[in-house]
């Protein structure tokens, strides 16, 4: 069975292509390089004047796992105001904030997207994360793994355990929780919250540990970098939404000392305290600092205007923040001397202060952060905004006027502290490639996505090229997963169900002795009881795990 | 029955409360009967010693090779306007099942459990709450209050495993925690008893009287002056130690169980009990502890949760998911007359039987089901856990775990036998 997808422009950036008239064919869900001998082609899509990109990859998005749960369990008026009612082809559910899983995988895929990873898999919670990905039909998923918080880990710093012995215990966990890469959240301050302290920089103690922030980070960054797992340390800072953080987040992309990190929802990581109000934008000097630490990477974590819920693992910040949450009901967690969650839910509002000037921050940092494979295009979903609202984000940053439009409507006490009017940039459709297609497959580490080159997995989307570009990422003509044709304009015609990407570093097998000792002493659950096996993911055979290359253990340290 | 050869396993996890503990061993002797040799409770000796059964499926009371059953069920299912997916004592794969087939039936959902069940969900939809997990507990409460249960009748090994522990990640000594009960009249407290013989402190009250109880501690805590002196009994300068105890603790844990709360309204207490723990919070470490996890109502609610966007009371009769606490209750549907056919699943207690309705009737029960009044149809179906594997969610709503296979068994799934009816509609 051969498909070809005939006369479109492709935008391919990871091979240079730049809306190129290209060919592409498929064969058996992978693209070949052209019809073998005498072999037919099957099926042939006429692509002339289309928009041809790899499928997209929200790189940070949180689809699966307790927090998730709650945040729907919180919010049954949300759910009410956007029912799905099930059809021939797809079951039903709700979307708006938190979407049911099925519908979550529909509406990826009916807006060109082919994978989605959670960012926030805590290790005892990691079956759930994985359960409930596998209801989310048609996209690949992953997941990274939390640590930093976790006691286990926390007591080998502070026993001063040398960074060999830590580096297993981080593939080990890795492997229990079928992550792809490593997340922290609040380094040690999720922890320090159970202690009851309220704040922690980078450089205060976790007060029972002795240990700060920086060490874990700098730790932790250099055990992901030794083991070779492709996606660097991804960094959830500490002091989100505290006026004045962009201090800490520079001081945190200079205290891993060159070692790969990816700073997420950078937006909420940037603010200063500048003005009447003492907060302003932090977006220049953070975008600054990127493009001169070649070892960072980011993704912003835009919000945009309207209802969503903030879930997180940082529950030190979600309970500092409750107040300010609408309606005003939320749930805080302390889990499992491993981690912890916050739920809170959010009303951002384009004539509060705060929020116009966060939404501005946020563009302001995707506009001036030169190196388009080094930030990344999020919301943080739900956090920032439902994921559904990425087309509308693209216009703004494709679409110079509309996006002068919007910010002229915003709170004027706000338009006065940003930047962001005079700011001529547009992004392009290469560029919206690379952030969102070969940027993102390269820093999660999924190397065969995420490009159209021989060997790629067919996850393609075609679009129209149409003026309005919310308009035209809202609604592909077509996307195929693994090569199936899976959406027609902009609507479902057939569900699969997508795989699992992982990666799974070697290690010394011995550290299994030390931690199943922990568990039993400490725990209640043994640790062979918290590992996720490949059975778990594949139940009902509608998932699979793919395990994506670590480009092997590094030197061991002296 | 084929049976696998007799021999013990170890750390069998136990599904039969919500602490799911995961250290028991089980002997299998050749006729794949089971027993707990160790860290039994009596709940775990009990529901793993019921011996292997394979009853014939029934349909009227008659004994039919399952196709027939499933001929018949489908049958029922498809006539019906309303059907009620009802009981759902089942793991996760089995529920994944059921909600599968209630979106294409158009059926509603309610947990044998929702009663209690409901209390906490409608607090986390009005006002949310502030919660901690069993590993937490055992590493570090200082101060446990108890509302209105012994827990131990329902979780048998609650305090051995995760109060009088005796190593702790934080050099706690264990034997100094604290445990008060509050309220409930009559209640087993031995096991609140510290290793050195420290008895707990109790301060009983009728349990229809814990919402003054409660509202007057949450005031207390929240620095109001009452001017009473005694609330349901319990003097009003306890009340006032108490308030003090929670105020100094450093990790304090409150923990309820929902179910036996029987008096009107009884949401609003474990909000006032969950009001009461964010209070705390302002200036120390405090959380709740609601205690499920039985029957699958974890299992039933996270995976309706995902799916639907909805904990249980949901129902799909409008093609969407469609959530009310109150109108999708199974004894609401049952006497409005407004369900025209219930499907029973009790895959973990024969005890647990349907109610008595006037609709058409298919039960997916334990293979020990008694049944007063013969359904149209009885499907037999394993127990997870023993007859096969699943996945089961904690108490805490946090930790889900693998439950195994312990023998080899006839008896299928529920998973199973909904998708074959599925098919068959």
């Amino acid at each position: 069975m051969l498909t070809k997808l005939s006369g479109g422009k492709v935008y391919d950036p990871a091979h240079g292509i730049n809306g190129q008239i290209k060919d592409i064919h498929i064969r058996d869900g992978r693209i070949v390089e052209k019809p073998r001998d005498g072999e037919t082609i099957t099926q042939e899509y006429d692509l002339s004047g289309k928009v041809v990109m790899a499928g997209a990859i929200d790189m940070h998005t949180h689809i699966g796992g307790g927090k998730v749960n709650i945040a729907r369990t919180l919010l049954p008026e949300d759910h009410r105001g956007d029912p799905v009612p099930h059809t021939n082809l797809c079951r039903s559910g709700c979307g708006h904030a938190v979407p049911s899983t099925l519908t979550t995988g529909y509406r990826y895929a009916e807006m060109g997207y082919t994978a989605g990873f959670e960012p926030a898999v805590l290790p005892t919670n990691a079956l759930q994360a994985h359960l409930e990905m596998g209801d989310i039909p048609i996209i690949d998923k992953g997941g990274y793994v939390m640590l930093g918080s976790d006691d286990m880990l926390l007591r080998m710093m502070a026993a001063r355990k040398d960074q060999n012995a830590i580096n297993d215990y981080v593939a080990w966990t890795l492997r229990a929780g079928q992550g792809i890469g490593i997340k922290v959240v609040n380094a040690g301050g999720i922890s320090a919250f159970k202690f009851n302290q309220r704040m922690l920089d980078l450089d205060e103690n976790n007060s029972y540990y002795q240990v700060t922030p920086r060490e874990v980070l700098k730790t932790l960054s250099r055990a992901v970098h030794e083991l070779g797992i492709a996606h660097p340390l991804h960094i959830h800072g500490n002091n989100l939404g505290v006026p004045g953080n962009m201090e800490t987040t520079l001081n945190t992309m200079a205290g891993v000392e060159g070692y790969p990190i990816h700073l997420t929802h950078i937006q909420f990581h940037s603010y200063g305290t500048e003005g009447d109000r003492k907060f302003s934008s932090g977006a220049a000097r953070i975008a600054e600092a990127i493009n001169q630490r070649k070892n960072v990477s980011a993704d912003v974590g835009q919000i945009l205007f309207g209802q969503t819920v903030t879930a997180s693992g940082d529950n030190m910040a979600q309970y500092r923040n409750h107040q300010a949450g609408s309606p005003h009901k939320w749930v805080v967690m302390d889990i499992e001397c491993d981690a912890g969650c916050g739920v809170v839910p959010f009303k951002y509002k384009d004539q509060n202060f705060v929020n116009a000037l966060q939404w501005a921050i946020g563009l302001e940092i995707f506009l001036l952060v030169e190196d388009p494979w080094r930030i990344f295009l999020t919301t943080d979903h739900p956090n920032g905004a439902p994921f559904t609202s990425y087309p509308h984000l693209i216009k703004l940053l494709m679409d110079k006027t509309f996006r002068n439009e919007v910010f002229s409507t915003i709170h004027p006490d706000a338009q006065k502290m940003s930047t962001l009017a005079s700011i001529d940039r547009e992004y392009s459709l290469y560029e919206i490639a690379i952030m969102t297609r070969a940027g993102a497959a390269k820093l999660v580490g999924l190397h065969d996505r995420g490009h159209l080159g021989v060997g790629a997995g067919a996850d393609i989307t075609v679009y129209t090229d149409r003026a309005d570009r919310e308009k035209m990422f809202a609604k592909p003509d077509y996307v195929f997963k693994d090569g199936e044709l899976v959406v027609k304009d902009g609507s479902i015609v057939k569900v699969t169900w997508g795989a699992t990407h992982t990666a799974k570093p070697e290690f010394d097998r011995s550290i299994e002795k030390e931690i199943s000792k922990y568990f039993n002493d400490f725990h209640t659950i043994k640790m062979d009881h918290i590992k996720v096996t490949d059975e778990h993911i594949a139940d009902d055979g509608r998932g699979r795990v793919i395990v994506q290359e670590c480009k092997g253990r590094r030197e061991k340290t002296a | 029955m084929e049976n696998a050869p007799a021999g013990a396993v170890e750390n069998v996890t136990c599904p039969f409360c919500g602490l799911l503990c995961d250290d028991l061993t089980v002997e299998r002797d050749v006729t794949g009967s089971l027993n707990v040799t160790k860290n039994g409770c009596q709940k775990s000796v009990t529901f793993f010693g019921r011996s292997p059964q394979a009853p014939s499926p029934r349909v009227g009371g008659k004994p039919v090779d399952i196709k027939k059953a499933v001929a018949k069920a489908a049958e029922i299912l498809g006539n019906a306007k309303l059907p009620l997916f009802a009981g759902l004592g089942t793991e996760v794969q089995g529920m994944r099942a059921v909600m599968s087939l209630a979106d294409k039936t158009g059926a509603a959902l309610d947990h044998m459990n929702s009663d209690g069940f409901m209390r906490n969900i409608q607090v986390v939809q009005n006002s949310g709450w502030q919660v901690t997990t069993l590993t937490e507990v055992r590493n570090r409460v200082d101060l446990l209050v108890i509302v209105g249960t012994d827990i131990v009748s329902v979780f048998p090994r609650f305090f051995e495993r995760e109060v009088w522990n005796k190593k702790t990640l934080f050099d706690q000594d264990t034997s100094k925690r604290e445990v008060v009960y509050l309220g409930g009249r009559d209640i087993d407290t031995s096991a609140g008893v510290a290793p050195d013989g420290r008895h707990p402190d109790v301060l009983p009250c009728d349990l229809d009287c814990l919402p003054d109880v409660i509202s007057a501690l949450r005031a207390l805590v929240s620095g109001k002056n009452l001017r009473a002196i005694e609330v349901a009994g319990i003097a009003m300068a306890e009340l006032e130690k108490l308030a003090q105890r929670l105020a100094t603790a450093k990790y304090s844990v409150v923990v309820w169980a929902a179910a036996p709360l029987h008096f009107p309204h009884a949401e609003l207490t474990v909000q006032n009990i969950t009001e009461l723990v964010k209070t705390l919070n302002k200036t120390t470490r405090s959380s709740g502890l609601p205690l499920g996890g039985i029957e699958g109502d974890m299992n039933a609610n996270q995976v309706s949760t995902w799916i639907s966007g909805y904990p249980m009371r949901t129902s799909y009769a409008r093609t969407y998911p469609e959530h009310d606490p109150y109108h999708f209750s199974t004894d609401r549907l049952l006497a409005s007359g407004e369900a025209d056919a219930l499907l029973w699943v009790s895959s973990f207690n024969p005890d647990r039987t349907p109610p008595l309705a006037n609709v058409p009737t298919v039960v997916f029960g334990h293979a020990h089901m008694q049944l007063e009044h013969e359904p149209d149809v009885f499907i037999p179906i394993g127990m997870p856990g023993a007859d096969h594997k699943g996945i089961m969610f904690r108490t805490d709503n946090v930790v889900a775990l693998p439950i195994q296979q312990l023998r080899d068994s006839t008896l299928p799934t529920l998973g199973a036998v909904l998708s074959a009816i599925e098919q068959a509609l």
